[in-house]
């Protein structure tokens, strides 16, 4: 591997790091924003925005306890509206912060190591926003707990030949496993923490967080075969669950469901919304933190090459359901390509198509690969592109099957527009205070990516 | 005799090829009740204080081995045993649509296993421990190495000691009081 901290200029490949740090100055610069830095302005108004926002989301959930899912624009034949959509959106988003923390480190991608902490929140607000849908959408929300297997006295047991209840497991060992992934890898940097910072109370909060890490060499020597064992595991993991996601939807047998493709595709469009969602939350945070020196053009521009490439497999995914739909000869397959391409909602396809293929061909230019303004706004439109694909999927599949008696069209209200704007306030808000309270950069990970953290020979 | 109030005798140096060039001599020297700590993880210091083996591994795949089979039990038992549907005719015992859930299962017994494995191993959480009684330990967690004989070892004398660490050039040596 080559040296990471090694500016090639032939190249001209950035830095992972910029040259001129040591162990204590990455320290202090990663551990101020926490502890020093006073709270800002811009902070406060962020904030303070994304938490009326929750607001909204509370209130809009609250009604919903109180008149049910009618208040949602869902009825026959649409019965998943925008709950599956933002279900699987959000934690389609999640898979890119899995996919840097675990599946780079086990590629030695060391470049990884100052985005993954932020990566990993990420995955754990994404996955908590997407939880909150289909347990909204049970219509009795508050016997969700009926999902998981436990004795009870009604002698029932859920349906495993269900994928829905795959589903169920593997969101929860998902959202446990991210959970747990992103604290073991914040112990150490929370001993840092405890022992930088002046104020009694930060001093005790992160000393019972920390547990007591001390950095023994047998403490890291474990610690160190438990992370890597963790990345081995949420790799298999990750790529699970948006199949398992995506079974929800082939395992059906309405027409542009019922597909092979389906595990691939959506795995590979989780890890280009991810990344996008990494862009847009890596760009703001590096220039408003100052820094510029860890998160470098270097990986912005890896990030932009994962979303052209994951971009393309999804581009083939669209291709192959529509050859499908020509190729099959099945009536009702090729009807379901008609009707994306002319139906009521033609609108919506294109632009999917024009967000999710025509743009991101942008990012074949190397000007705009560097240009953190440019990728700023093509994460946001590879976000909406990808957010229009589950709508595609879900609605225009659901809206006209079988029989033309029994095609509806789906209108969202505003309680859906409101629930699903609620979470990404309710997202924003925890990433806001995520990044006062935790180290947003994992630091010690940092430390090794020193030239003088390497052991020489004697 | 009298009881020595010494928790061990703790040498700081500066940068990580120091420290595990001392951790090695120390080794060499019949040491073994030593530790060193360091602000990030490095690979040859637990091999240079004489840690080889690590029980990490085996408590995941056992872990993973127990997910395994009570995520397939379960649903082998529930299907067919507790709670059987009849659906078109399938058997009850449907092992292909069990996969996933065992599968999942196995993932989540592992995880488990491997973070509070990794961490009971580690003795951790351990609120108070003797090291952090020295002030210069706090640079630890930032950009100091430390290596610590512990006063349980059969050689250890604070003169002797002392006398060793300070030949290995450390930046300083510091008693841990008990």
């Amino acid at each position: 591997m080559d040296d990471p901290t090694q500016v090639e200029v032939g190249e001209g490949r950035a830095p992972v790091i910029e040259p001129g740090h040591t162990f204590a100055t990455i320290t202090d610069k990663i551990s101020s924003i926490v502890l020093t830095r006073p709270v800002s302005n811009g902070w406060l108004f962020g904030f303070g925005l994304s938490f009326l926002i929750t607001m909204v989301l509370l209130y809009a959930i609250g009604y919903l306890f109180v008149r049910g899912v009618g208040i949602w624009g869902v009825n026959i034949p649409i019965g998943w509206g925008f709950a599956i959509v933002n279900f699987v959106w959000w934690i389609g988003i999640g898979h890119a912060g899995t996919l840097i923390s675990a599946i780079l480190l086990l590629l030695r991608q060391s470049w990884r190591n100052s985005i993954n902490r932020f990566a990993e929140a990420m995955t754990i607000f994404a996955v908590a926003c997407a939880g909150m849908f289909p347990v909204l959408h049970l219509g009795r929300p508050w016997l969700a707990y009926w999902l998981f297997p436990y004795p009870n006295t009604m002698n029932y047991w859920p349906q495993f030949r269900s994928p829905l209840v795959w589903d169920v497991f593997a969101v929860s060992t998902y959202a446990t496993t991210s959970a747990l992934f992103w604290f073991v890898g914040l112990i150490p940097d929370l001993a840092t923490l405890r022992d930088r910072a002046e104020n009694r109370a930060a001093q005790i909060i992160y000393g019972i967080l920390a547990m007591g890490w001390r950095g023994s060499a047998r403490h890291w020597s474990r610690y160190e075969t438990a992370y890597l064992l963790l990345a081995g595991l949420a790799t298999p993991l990750v790529l699970s669950v948006h199949t398992v996601v995506s079974f929800d939807f082939a395992i059906g047998i309405v027409p542009g469901w019922h597909t092979t493709i389906f595990p691939p595709y959506f795995v590979a469009g989780a890890i280009y919304s991810g990344f996008a969602m990494v862009l847009m939350l890596a760009i703001p945070i590096r220039k408003f933190y100052g820094l510029e020196d860890f998160i470098t053009a270097r990986h912005l521009q890896n990030s932009a090459k994962v979303m052209l490439a994951t971009g393309l497999i999804v581009a083939y995914g669209y291709g192959i359901e529509a050859f499908m739909g020509w190729y099959s000869g099945n009536r009702y397959d090729s009807f379901l390509l008609w009707n994306r391409l002319h139906g009521p909602y033609h609108v919506w396809y294109f632009s999917l198509l024009a967000c999710n293929i025509f743009f991101p061909q942008l990012l074949w230019v190397r000007k705009l690969r560097t240009s953190p303004l440019g990728l700023f706004i093509i994460s946001a439109v590879i976000l909406t592109g990808m957010w229009l694909e589950r709508f595609v999927i879900v609605v225009v599949s659901l809206h006209r099957d079988f029989l033309n008696s029994s095609w509806g069209m789906y209108y969202p209200t505003r309680w859906d527009w409101a629930t699903f704007i609620g979470t990404l306030g309710f997202f924003t808000a925890c990433m806001f205070l995520f990044l006062r309270l935790l180290p947003g950069i994992s630091i010690f990970e940092m430390r090794t990516l020193l030239p003088e953290a390497e052991v020489k020979p004697e | 005799m009298k009881r020595t109030q010494i928790y061990g005798l703790m040498a700081e140096f500066d940068s990580p090829t120091d420290l595990v060039v001392a951790a090695r001599k120390t080794h060499e020297a019949g040491y073994r009740k030593i530790d060193a700590y360091s602000p990030f993880p490095i690979e040859a210091l637990s091999e240079a204080i004489g840690f080889r083996w690590n029980a990490v591994p085996l408590v995941v795949l056992v872990g993973g081995i127990l997910g395994c089979l009570s995520g397939y039990l379960l649903q082998w038992w529930i299907a067919t045993v507790s709670y059987p549907i009849n659906v078109g005719g399938r058997p009850y015992h449907s092992a292909p649509a069990f996969v996933v859930v065992t599968f999942e299962m196995t993932i989540l017994f592992a995880v488990l296993a491997a973070v509070f494995g990794m961490l009971a191993l580690n003795g951790l959480p351990m609120p108070y421990h003797p090291v952090f009684n020295v002030p210069r330990f706090a640079f630890a967690t930032k950009d100091r190495f430390f290596l610590i004989v512990f006063s349980s070892d059969p050689r250890f004398s604070s003169i002797g000691t002392r006398s060793f660490l300070e030949s290995l050039a450390p930046r300083s040596i510091s008693e841990v009081p008990s």
